[in-house]
């Protein structure tokens, strides 16, 4: 019985002795960094990492809603490769991509430019251009669904009124050709606002002197955009520019809200195809195949990004 | 003096031009809200006549497409839901976005260069990658069709996000200030909450206001996950159970959309400038 009380002491030294000892571990460098990384990199392997393999794998399977499929080796991927649909797919996705990202840059450093030069309202200019980027796309994308309307389209309306569309005008959404002018259209008016906010701190940071020196050597405004601006301004431009790539080659929320990937699949992405294979059809294994096409395009990205532009 | 005189002159004039070229774009970029609200006001009478003009609102704005929005919908439903998921949503990934980016921007330990490329590859992978599988993850969670399958699910793409650009503010704080602490016995967690934190308050503004605003916009994960009407988001109700088997739905649908968004506007208006800030330091620091 005496001896309780000693070995309850003796418990607790020990115990105060351990807790001393994580104390003095938790604060070294290592252990630390470690254990305050950890809680993003639980997230990133199980809800990133291992849902990303699982795509892999219900690609290789005939993996349907509410049944777990067989491995079917690369049967899913010779399926949609001969698929007319999935063809007609990979070519909107290139023609979109390239026609949005390439309008987005030109006209983006176009109004960077513009922006650049105007003083005064600049904060309330630079608010109201933000804006489209800001609010939610699917709801922004509901007003251009109504501006596009086959009977009351308020566009057609305008070109009509304007001369510069003959009456009645075309059925924007209907039609092949033009329902990808209108999903594109929407793409470049929300991705726009980030292209020019971008260009215009990176023209910012162009030191003032570069352009007085190019003037003193007797370059014209032609010029100094040239051979000041645009080589400085190349960095920044290519980032925005992979990003852009990436963000609109994956893009979902326009072409599901405006199209639904119609008229006759003509301006599907690979996500509204995926979603309509996996999730309305119910074929996961199919959906994630298709939605692993946009994998080579990240790899590319992430490539070149770490190759050549985080160098330092 | 003449020299300084025409500068000025043509300076005046660049910038007239300058004025006079964005004014299309800042209509442009205008336009869908304003035709937003326009016809979210306008009687179904003058909204679907073809001799009226679409650019105005003729014979006097109504409320009545408001008035079946809130009390013929579940749009309040709908919006409780976007406010519980953003916040907590937001809220934790903050937290692990802070510890993640301070670990990475100033402790050194082996592995720190690869987890932080593990990082930035996260912050580019498309939600579309990976919606097919996650949708199952959340069935094996049972959280499928609650709003716990975006609060779990939403991190996935905040905390890359925060971490990249927390890591870049973390970086401007001097390494002095925190050396300091340590060797007066702070312990390296307070210094992180004491010294650290609040001299990285800007950032974690900016942290927060992109959270808040990329989980209300969110849509892909919010109309895969979730099927029952009452645990919709916001941006999904409008969007998808606001269209009635008629066609004359336009006014409540853009009424919708108007008041969806307007929580994203006001915080958007308030904090202009970090918007700002954050979008130039999230892309340009990569």
């Amino acid at each position: 019985m005496a001896v309780a009380p000693r070995a309850l002491e003796a418990a607790g030294l020990h115990r105060s002795g351990r807790l001393a000892r994580v104390r003095e571990l938790w604060e070294r460098e290592e252990v630390f960094g470690y254990g305050l990384i950890l809680p993003a990199l639980l997230l990133i392997v199980c809800l990133v990492a291992y849902p990303f393999f699982m795509a892999i794998y219900f690609s290789l399977s005939d993996y349907w809603v509410g049944s777990p499929g067989e491995f079917v080796g690369l049967q899913n991927f010779r399926d949609i490769v001969a698929n007319e649909i999935f063809q007609r797919t990979v070519f909107n996705s290139f023609v979109f991509t390239g026609i949005a990202v390439a309008l987005k840059a030109v006209l983006g450093l176009w109004l960077a430019m513009l922006l650049f030069r105007t003083f005064k309202f600049k904060r309330l200019i630079r608010g109201v251009i933000l804006l489209p980027w800001v609010i939610p796309t699917a709801l922004s994308t509901l007003a251009w669904w109504w501006m596009f309307d086959s009977l009351y389209s308020v566009v057609n309306w305008t070109g009509i009124h304007l001369g510069l569309i003959t009456a009645p005008g075309p059925n924007w959404l209907g039609m092949p050709g033009y329902a990808m002018t209108a999903v594109i259209a929407v793409n470049v008016w929300r991705g726009l606002p980030f292209f020019a906010i971008i260009v215009l701190a990176g023209l910012v940071s162009i030191p003032r002197e570069y352009y007085e020196a190019a003037e003193v050597d007797g370059a014209g405004s032609w010029s100094r955009f040239r051979y000041v601006t645009l080589p400085l301004l190349k960095p920044v431009l290519a980032v925005v520019i992979l990003f852009s790539t990436i963000f609109t080659f994956s893009d979902f929320n326009i072409v599901q809200v405006l199209t639904r990937g119609g008229p006759v699949n003509t301006t599907h992405l690979f996500a509204t195809l995926a979603y309509q294979i996996g999730l309305s059809g119910g074929n996961l294994g199919q959906g994630a195949a298709v939605s692993l096409f946009l994998f080579p395009m990240l790899v590319a990205v992430v490539f070149i990004q770490l190759r050549y532009i985080r160098r330092e | 003096m003449v020299v300084g005189v025409r500068s000025r002159a043509s300076r005046i004039r660049s910038e007239l031009f300058g004025y006079a070229n964005v004014l299309p774009y800042v209509a442009f970029a205008l336009f869908p809200f304003y035709y937003m609200i326009i016809t979210s006001l306008k009687k179904d009478t003058e909204l679907y006549n073809l001799e009226s003009v679409p650019l105005l609102i003729q014979t006097g704005a109504i409320t009545d497409h408001y008035h079946y929005l809130f009390f013929n919908t579940e749009f309040w439903t709908w919006m409780k839901n976007s406010l519980i998921i953003s916040v907590v949503a937001t809220s934790v990934s903050l937290v692990i976005a802070i510890l993640a980016g301070y670990s990475l921007a100033r402790l050194r330990y082996r592995g720190v260069g690869s987890f932080g490329t593990a990082v930035f590859i996260t912050y580019l992978v498309p939600p579309t990658l990976l919606f097919l599988p996650l949708s199952q993850v959340v069935v094996w969670l049972g959280i499928s069709d609650t709003i716990w399958a975006l609060i779990v699910t939403y991190p996935t793409f905040l905390v890359p996000f925060s971490t990249w650009l927390l890591m870049g503010y973390f970086r401007t704080i001097p390494r002095e200030v925190e050396e300091c602490a340590l060797v007066d016995g702070a312990s390296r967690m307070q210094t992180l909450y004491r010294i650290v934190l609040p001299m990285a308050i800007p950032g974690i503004v900016c942290v927060t206001l992109f959270g808040f605003t990329l989980t209300w916009n969110e849509f892909t994960y919010a109309l895969t996950f979730i099927s029952q009407t009452a645990n919709k988001t916001a941006v999904v109700g409008v969007t998808a159970d606001l269209i009635r088997g008629d066609i004359f739905y336009w006014g409540s649908l853009m009424a919708g959309a108007v008041v969806a968004s307007l929580p994203i506007v006001v915080v958007y208006v308030w904090f202009l400038d970090y918007y700002v800030s954050g979008l130039t330091a999230g892309a340009v620091k990569g």
